[in-house]
C-alpha cells in the first residue's frame, strides 16, 4: 500500500503519543459486565453534565461580572441582551439541578449493589470527595447571581463556621473577607467557582474513572466477572466497553436531554426550585427575607442542621451526614454486595433511608414549625440509624446464594411484551360479566369490554397479590 | 408500615396548612395577545413609570415583542423625549423618593418573576381606604404597604367590610365611591398591565417555548435512532 501523508503524520504522532494505548485501556478493551441496566446510565450522565457545565459556565464568564453593584444586572443583560445568553443561562443553572439529581441518582445505586464494598473503596472515597466538592461548587455559584436568595442563603451558611468554639468568629471573617457577604466574598467564591473547584472536580473525575477501571466495574448482579474468563483472559461476562456502552450511554443521554430541554424550554424555574422566586430581588442586606430556604439540593441537609436545637451541634450533625457516607465501605458488614442476593434487614433498612432522605429534602424547603421539627428530628435519626446501626444490623442478614455468573437481565421490550401478554387475563379476573348485556346500538360497543362491570372480588385478589409481591420483594 | 404511612402524610400535608395568606385572584395571562401587551406597555407608562424603573429593556425591544412600529411606541407608549434605544428608566429621583416614600419605589422588570401574576393581580386590586394610615390607603394583599394606590381614580374607593359566615370571619372590599372604569373594564386594565409585566420579566419566554418544540421532536428522532443503533450492537450479546 502507498503510504499516505495523513496516515504518515498519524503515525508519528502516535510513535511518540500513546493516544490509542488509551483508547484501548479505557474504552475499547475495557470489558464492562453485560448486565448493566437503567442505574448504569447515571455515571456517564454526571460526565455530560460536568461537561455542560464547564462550557456554558465558560460562555457565561465571558459577560457575567462578578461585582457586588454589577453582578446581578450582568446576569439580566445576559439573559435579555446576549444572543443566545438565556439559553446559555438556563442550561447552567437548570445543569446545576440536574447534576444533583444524576448523582444522587449514580450514590443511590452505589448503595444499592454494594458498589463501594472491597475492591472499590477507593473509588467510592473519590466519588465522595467528589460530592463534596460538587457541593461546594454549587455553593458558591449560587452567590454569583447576587440575588436575594443567594445573599442570605451563603449569609446563614458562611455563619455556620462561627459555631465552631474559639477560632469561630475568626474563621467566618476570614471566609468572607468582610463582616457580612460582600463584595469581597463574591469575588473570592467567583475565582473558587470558576476555576479552583472545577480543577478539583475533573482531577477527581480522572481519579474516580483510573480506580475504576483498575478494579472493574461492579454490576446489578454484584460478583466480579473477573473471577471467570476465557482463555484470551477476557471475562467470560464482559464486554467491551466501546462500543458496547458508547452505543447504550448514547440512548440514555438522548432520555436524559428530551427531560433537560424540556425543563429549560418549558419550566426554567421548575416552580421555583430549580431557580427561587426570591432570587429575582437583587441582593439587599438590609432587609432579611422572612424565609431563608437552601436551593432542593441542600435541602436534606439543612434539615439535619435545623433538626437539632444547639447551632454548634447542629453543624457537627449536617457535617456529619456527609462524613458518614464516606464510612459505607467499613459500616456494612456484609459479605454480599447485591441488593438482590442481600437479606430482607437491609433492604427495609435501604428503604427507610430513601423515605427519610426524600422527607428530610422536603422539610428543608418549608418554614420551621413544631410538627416540621420533631418530624425532622424522627427523619434525621432514621438517617443516621441507616449508616451508625449497620455494622450490627448487616451481621444478622440472611443472604440468599449469590450466583456464579451474571443472571440474564430482560430488555425492556421482554418486559412489555410480558405485561401485555397478562392484560387480558388481568382484565378477566378484575371485571365480570354484565348479566344483561348492554344495548347499545354502535358496534362498537358491543365488544366484550363493554359487556363487563368491575368485580370488587377480582380486584381485590389483584390488590392483595401485588400487595403480597411487594412484601415478599423487601425479604 | 402504617405508621410510616400516617408520618409521611403528615409530612406532606401540614405545608398547605401552614399557609393562612390571602387567597389571591388569577390573572389571566397571555403573551401572545398583542393587543392586551401594548395596552399593558401604555399602562405602564402612564400609571408605574413615574416612580418605578424597568431598566432591563428597552422600549425597541418592546416594539419588536409585541408587534408595533417603534415610530408609534415612541409616539404612544414612551414618555415625551424618550429615545427608542432608552431602557424603561424612572424620572423620580432615588433621593426625592426616599424622602416622599422611605424607601426607594424598586425597579419592575423582575416584579413578576419574584412575586407571579396573580399576586400582582390581586395587589393591584385590594387597595382599601385605611385613614389610621400614612398614605390613607392599606392593602390586603401587602399590608402596610408604603405604595399609595395609582389607580384609584380608574377603580374608585374600595372599603373594607367584615363578613361572617359559617366558615369564619373574612374582610370583602367593596367598592363606594366608582371609579372611571366599571368593574369589568378595571379587571382588564389590571389583567393587560400584569400581562405586560410578565412579559418584561422574562421577554424571550415565548421564544423559547416556540423553539424548544423543535428541539424536543429532533431529540425524539435522535432518541430512535440512538436506539436503533444500540439494538443493532447488541444483538450478538446474550
Amino acid at each position: 500500500m502507498k503510504p499516505n501523508r495523513l496516515n504518515e503524520c498519524g503515525d508519528w504522532v502516535l510513535d511518540r503519543f500513546p493516544v490509542s494505548k488509551f483508547w484501548n485501556e479505557h474504552m475499547a478493551h475495557y470489558y464492562a459486565p453485560k448486565n448493566f441496566n437503567f442505574w448504569y446510565f447515571f455515571g456517564s450522565l454526571a460526565l455530560l453534565v460536568l461537561v455542560n457545565q464547564i462550557i456554558t459556565g465558560i460562555l457565561l464568564t465571558m459577560n457575567y461580572k462578578p461585582d457586588a453593584k454589577l453582578a446581578f444586572d450582568s446576569i439580566e443583560y445576559i439573559m435579555r441582551d446576549v444572543p443566545w445568553g438565556w439559553l446559555v443561562r438556563y442550561m447552567h443553572s437548570t445543569g446545576a439541578s440536574a447534576f444533583f439529581i444524576v448523582i444522587y441518582l449514580h450514590m443511590f445505586r452505589g448503595i444499592m449493589y454494594g458498589s463501594f464494598k472491597h475492591p472499590r473503596e477507593l473509588i467510592w472515597i473519590f466519588g465522595m470527595l467528589l460530592f463534596v466538592a460538587l457541593m461546594a461548587e454549587a455553593f458558591m455559584g449560587y452567590l454569583l447571581p447576587w440575588g436575594q436568595m443567594s445573599y442570605w442563603g451563603a449569609q446563614v451558611i458562611i455563619s455556620l463556621f462561627s459555631a465552631i468554639p474559639v477560632i469561630g468568629d475568626d474563621l467566618s471573617l476570614w471566609i468572607r473577607g468582610d463582616y457580612v457577604i460582600a463584595d469581597a466574598t463574591l469575588n473570592r467564591f467567583f475565582a473558587f467557582h470558576v476555576i479552583a473547584v472545577p480543577l478539583v472536580l475533573v482531577m477527581l473525575v480522572f481519579m474516580h474513572i483510573v480506580a475504576l477501571h483498575e478494579v472493574g466495574s461492579n454490576n446489578p448482579d454484584g460478583i466480579e466477572i473477573k473471577d471467570s474468563k476465557d482463555p484470551w483472559g477476557h471475562p467470560v461476562d464482559g464486554i467491551p466497553f466501546h462500543p458496547y456502552y458508547t452505543v447504550k450511554d448514547i440512548v440514555g443521554v438522548a432520555v436524559f436531554l428530551l427531560f433537560f430541554a424540556t425543563v429549560i424550554f418549558y419550566m426554567p424555574e421548575m416552580g421555583g426550585y430549580f431557580l427561587e422566586h426570591a432570587n429575582f430581588i437583587p441582593a439587599d442586606p438590609m432587609k432579611t427575607p422572612e424565609h431563608i430556604a437552601p436551593v432542593w439540593y441542600f435541602t436534606p441537609f439543612y434539615s439535619v442542621l435545623r433538626a437539632i436545637p444547639d447551632k454548634f451541634a447542629g453543624v457537627i450533625a449536617m457535617g456529619g451526614s456527609i462524613v458518614v457516607l464516606f464510612l459505607l465501605p467499613w459500616l456494612d458488614r456484609c459479605p454480599v454486595k447485591s441488593i438482590r442476593y442481600r437479606g430482607g434487614i437491609f433492604k427495609k433498612a435501604l428503604f427507610l433511608f430513601v423515605v427519610s432522605f426524600i422527607a428530610l429534602g422536603y422539610l428543608g424547603t418549608q418554614p420551621v414549625t413544631p410538627v416540621a421539627t420533631i418530624l425532622a428530628r424522627l427523619f434525621t435519626t432514621i438517617y443516621f440509624g441507616f449508616f451508625l446501626l449497620m455494622p450490627i444490623y448487616t451481621r444478622w442478614e440472611k443472604t440468599k446464594p449469590v450466583p456464579k455468573s451474571l443472571t440474564k437481565d430482560h430488555s425492556l421490550e421482554e418486559q412489555l411484551h410480558a405485561i401485555e401478554e397478562q392484560i387480558p387475563a388481568l382484565i378477566e379476573e378484575i371485571t365480570e360479566l354484565k348479566p344483561v348485556a348492554t344495548e347499545i346500538g354502535h358496534p362498537a360497543f358491543k365488544s366484550s369490554f363493554f359487556n363487563r362491570r368491575p368485580n370488587p372480588v377480582g380486584i381485590k385478589n389483584v390488590a392483595t397479590r401485588l400487595a403480597k409481591k411487594v412484601i415478599e420483594s423487601l425479604d | 408500615m402504617k405508621k410510616l404511612l400516617i408520618i409521611l402524610l403528615l409530612t406532606f400535608s401540614f405545608g398547605a396548612l401552614a399557609n393562612e395568606a390571602v387567597e389571591l385572584q388569577s390573572a389571566r395571562i397571555d403573551l401572545s395577545n398583542n393587543e392586551s401587551l401594548q395596552r399593558g406597555a401604555k399602562h405602564f407608562v402612564t400609571y408605574c413609570l413615574g416612580c418605578h424603573s424597568a431598566k432591563h429593556i428597552r422600549y425597541l425591544r418592546i416594539a419588536n415583542d409585541v408587534g408595533a412600529d417603534p415610530q408609534k411606541v415612541l409616539k404612544d407608549i414612551a414618555p415625551e423625549g424618550a429615545s427608542i434605544y432608552d431602557q424603561l428608566h424612572s424620572a423620580m429621583n432615588k433621593h426625592d423618593a426616599e424622602k416622599w416614600f422611605g424607601t426607594q419605589p424598586p425597579d419592575l422588570s423582575l416584579i413578576a418573576r419574584s412575586r407571579g401574576a396573580d399576586w400582582l393581580y390581586s395587589y393591584l386590586k385590594s387597595y382599601y381606604i385605611d385613614t389610621t394610615k400614612p398614605l390613607g390607603v392599606n392593602n390586603l394583599v401587602f399590608k402596610d404597604t408604603a405604595m399609595p394606590n395609582p389607580l384609584w381614580q380608574l377603580q374608585g374607593e374600595q372599603h373594607a367590610e367584615q363578613r361572617k359566615t359559617i366558615y369564619g370571619e373574612y374582610t370583602k372590599l367593596v367598592i363606594e365611591e366608582p371609579g372611571t372604569l366599571s368593574e369589568k373594564d378595571f379587571d382588564l386594565f389590571v389583567n393587560d398591565l400584569v400581562n405586560f409585566l410578565v412579559y418584561v420579566g422574562e421577554p424571550v419566554q415565548l421564544e423559547r417555548q416556540r423553539i424548544g418544540k423543535y428541539v424536543i421532536l429532533f431529540l425524539l428522532l435522535f432518541l430512535v435512532i440512538a436506539y436503533l443503533l444500540k439494538k443493532e450492537f447488541w444483538k450478538d450479546i446474550h
